[in-house]
């Protein structure tokens, strides 16, 4: 449990530390579950519902920790007016169990859709045949 | 030796401008990464000596280095019709300067509009935003001069400038360029903000859905920290909520909470950030303010634009479009000239069947209504909105009531949950509209339970479903608290208007 106080003291002296403190959690230790998220109330001075009502508000935290890949594809209106709806279900061919593949709404890159993101890198003007493929080499 | 310039915008870099860099790099040439112009069809676009190609792959590179590549070749980028048709105040450094150079942002007019502002003082700074009239580019349109008086006039302990940067809409991009492409522009927009209404502290608050433009705002933070001291800036990573571009719930947000929409009064600027008063505004408009404060920038942005849309509006062109990009004009372009004589119609070749307006809840235009002019007060008046200036093209493929249905399905998974109209009107949206598709409904199993005494007996028409419909979608417009629920009726009634056909109904069934 170290590894959480390390991380909320870094976020300190910030005001309204907790959503820095979360996204750190996420990116180190792959997951917010309920003993961090006990440890944490603790350590700011929060109720745990408190602290759990925030994790489970926003998408980009999660319970439980996933190890698999993830690709996240771009679902929103450009990218379906360049037909990402009809590539879906090749990808999730491609992706089968080994790799997540993660709805967003819009990466800010729809006038070259469809689009997708693997970590940070982004990848534009996508067909079936590439998306298959980013899916297979994630 | 010879130097290319090419883009570092993500757009650019999703469409492999690293590969044609280092492509560059590999023979030899310097190369200089600056921002995007906003011809997005034609990233990577490579510029030598101001002549430009695109798009490049890496294997054209040796090609274009002795000169040649000249299907490619777009000379003259400066002069190309997409670039010189454009009034670009807020983008004016696009493609020019390097985003991270402070030598490049002063020599091109940087730090003008602070300097000017720390010489006139905070009196004349407030007046002269308001009289220029400068309204939220965000999507309310309301006017910045105001919001920051109010501010500057309300007691508090500390006040705050925070930046709302979580552009959430599909369709919309301009914020994201500013900041990956033109951070400085924005940093220097929120310290005249915050010298004029005697702000301590600053927040860029950035979605996670924008790597790199985060990358660059911390960057350029540092680097601005002396020029812009004592005001402090930090930026704010949002953590992939929708509703959290609502100024409040944005609010809460930064504040660590849910980010759940509040209930006003108190407005922000009263009671804003940790109850302090807090201006509260968009990228663009915070960009749009040196420009302004510079010498004389106040009477010319007066000037241009439609009624009281005054100014230019970065117009973000995506979706089934051949020419996308960013395109910024005054106020008054009419959609068919968006959509067709700069866009090039759509990418597919297809007739265009819609184009959205104003983000996911934005209403979907017809093709017979192109010739509306673009403005805050026209947009209003076809029952649309222009609100951060996104428009998205569809071809005749598009399915107009899968997407009215999606419409709902995403209010239904964005909703912050704190009132029944947004909260639960939008699931029982999406099983009205499946409803319909499904061509009515009979007096199921479901709907019969023994415990039910007012339950019809009479199986429902489809046009009792759509009479539902648009009862429901009234509801959420005028119960809902915030944007997300009243606005999603926006479209899916253009929808059901505009293509009955799409629901398998007649243009009878829908009452205009
Ligand atoms: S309309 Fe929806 S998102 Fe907005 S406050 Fe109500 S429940 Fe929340
Ligand atoms: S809609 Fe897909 S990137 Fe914006």
């Amino acid at each position: 449990m170290n590894r959480i106080e390390d991380i909320v003291l870094r976020h300190a002296d910030r005001e309204g530390p907790l959503l820095p403190i979360l996204h750190d959690v996420q990116a180190e230790i792959g997951a917010v579950d309920a003993a961090t998220e006990t440890r944490i109330a603790e350590l700011l001075n929060l109720t745990r519902a408190e602290v759990h009502g925030v994790v489970s508000f926003y998408h980009d935290f999660t319970a439980k920790a996933d190890p698999r890949p993830v690709v996240q594809v771009c679902r929103a209106e450009a990218c379906q007016a360049r037909g990402i709806e009809a590539m879906m279900r090749g990808a999730e061919n491609a992706a089968g169990d080994r790799v997540r593949i993660e709805t967003v709404y819009c990466l800010g890159l729809c006038s070259v859709g469809p689009n997708a993101r693997i970590g940070d890198d982004l990848h534009a003007r996508l067909d079936s045949d590439a998306l298959a493929k980013l899916v297979e080499e994630a | 030796m010879s130097t290319v310039r090419i883009s570092d915008d993500a757009v650019a870099r999703a469409c492999g401008a690293d590969r044609v860099s280092d492509a560059f790099a590999k023979l030899g040439w310097t190369v200089e990464r600056v921002s995007s112009w906003g011809m997005h069809w034609l990233e990577p676009l490579a510029e030598v000596n101001g002549v430009g190609w695109g798009p490049v792959t890496p294997d054209r590179v040796a090609e274009i280095a002795e000169g040649g590549a000249d299907d490619l070749c777009i000379g003259p980028v400066a002069v190309h019709p997409f670039i010189a048709s454009q009034q670009r105040l807020t983008f004016a450094r696009a493609g020019k300067t390097r985003p991270l150079s402070l030598d490049d942002y002063a020599n091109s007019g940087g730090w003008a509009g602070l300097d000017r502002a720390r010489a006139i003082g905070s009196e004349q700074v407030l007046a002269e935003m308001a009289q220029s009239g400068l309204r939220g580019r965000g999507g309310a349109g309301f006017p910045a001069g105001i919001k920051w008086q109010t501010v500057a006039k309300a007691p508090g302990d500390r006040k705050y400038v925070v930046c709302n940067a979580d552009e959430g809409d599909s369709g919309t991009f301009a914020d994201r360029m500013v900041m990956e492409g033109d951070p400085f522009a924005l940093i220097e927009g929120m310290a005249i903000c915050a010298h004029a209404v005697g702000a301590g502290q600053g927040y860029v608050y950035l979605r996670s859905e924008y790597p790199d433009a985060i990358a660059k705002m911390n960057a350029a933070i540092d680097l601005a920290a002396e020029r812009i001291a004592p005001f402090r800036m930090e930026v704010r990573v949002g953590a992939g909520a929708y509703v959290c571009g609502e100024e409040t719930s944005l609010l809460n947000s930064l504040e660590g909470k849910r980010g759940e929409v509040r209930a006003k009064p108190p407005l922000p600027a009263i009671a804003g950030l940790f109850g302090q008063p807090t201006v509260v505004n968009n990228v663009l408009t915070l960009a749009a303010v040196p420009h302004i404060l510079a010498e004389g920038g106040a009477a010319h942005y007066d000037a241009l634009g439609l009624g009281r849309s005054k100014g230019t509006m970065p117009i973000q062109i995506a979706g089934n479009v051949r020419h996308g990009g960013l395109y910024e004009t005054a106020f008054g372009v009419t959609l068919r000239e968006l959509v067709y004589d700069i866009g090039g119609g759509t990418a597919s070749g297809r007739p265009v069947k819609a184009v959205q307006v104003g983000g996911p809840l934005g209403a979907y235009l017809h093709p017979d209504q192109f010739d509306i002019a673009f403005g805050y007060e026209e947009y209003a008046g076809a029952d649309a909105l222009i609100g951060h200036g996104g428009i998205v093209v569809f071809d005749d493929s598009a399915d107009m009531a899968a997407m009215a249905r999606f419409a709902m399905e995403f209010c239904a998974a964005e909703s912050c949950g704190k009132c029944t109209p947004c909260r639960i009107g939008s699931v029982r949206g999406m099983e009205i509209i499946e409803r319909i598709l499904a061509g009515g409904r009979k007096a199921d199993a479901v709907e019969v339970l023994p415990q039910m005494h007012n339950v019809r007996d009479a199986d429902r028409s489809l046009e009792d479903q759509v009479a539902l419909l648009e009862d429901l979608c009234e509801t959420m417009k005028f119960g809902s608290l915030c944007a997300l629920g009243g606005f999603t009726p926006y479209p899916v009634l253009s929808a059901l208007r505009h293509w009955p056909e799409d629901f398998g109904l007649t243009k009878q069934a829908v009452p205009a």
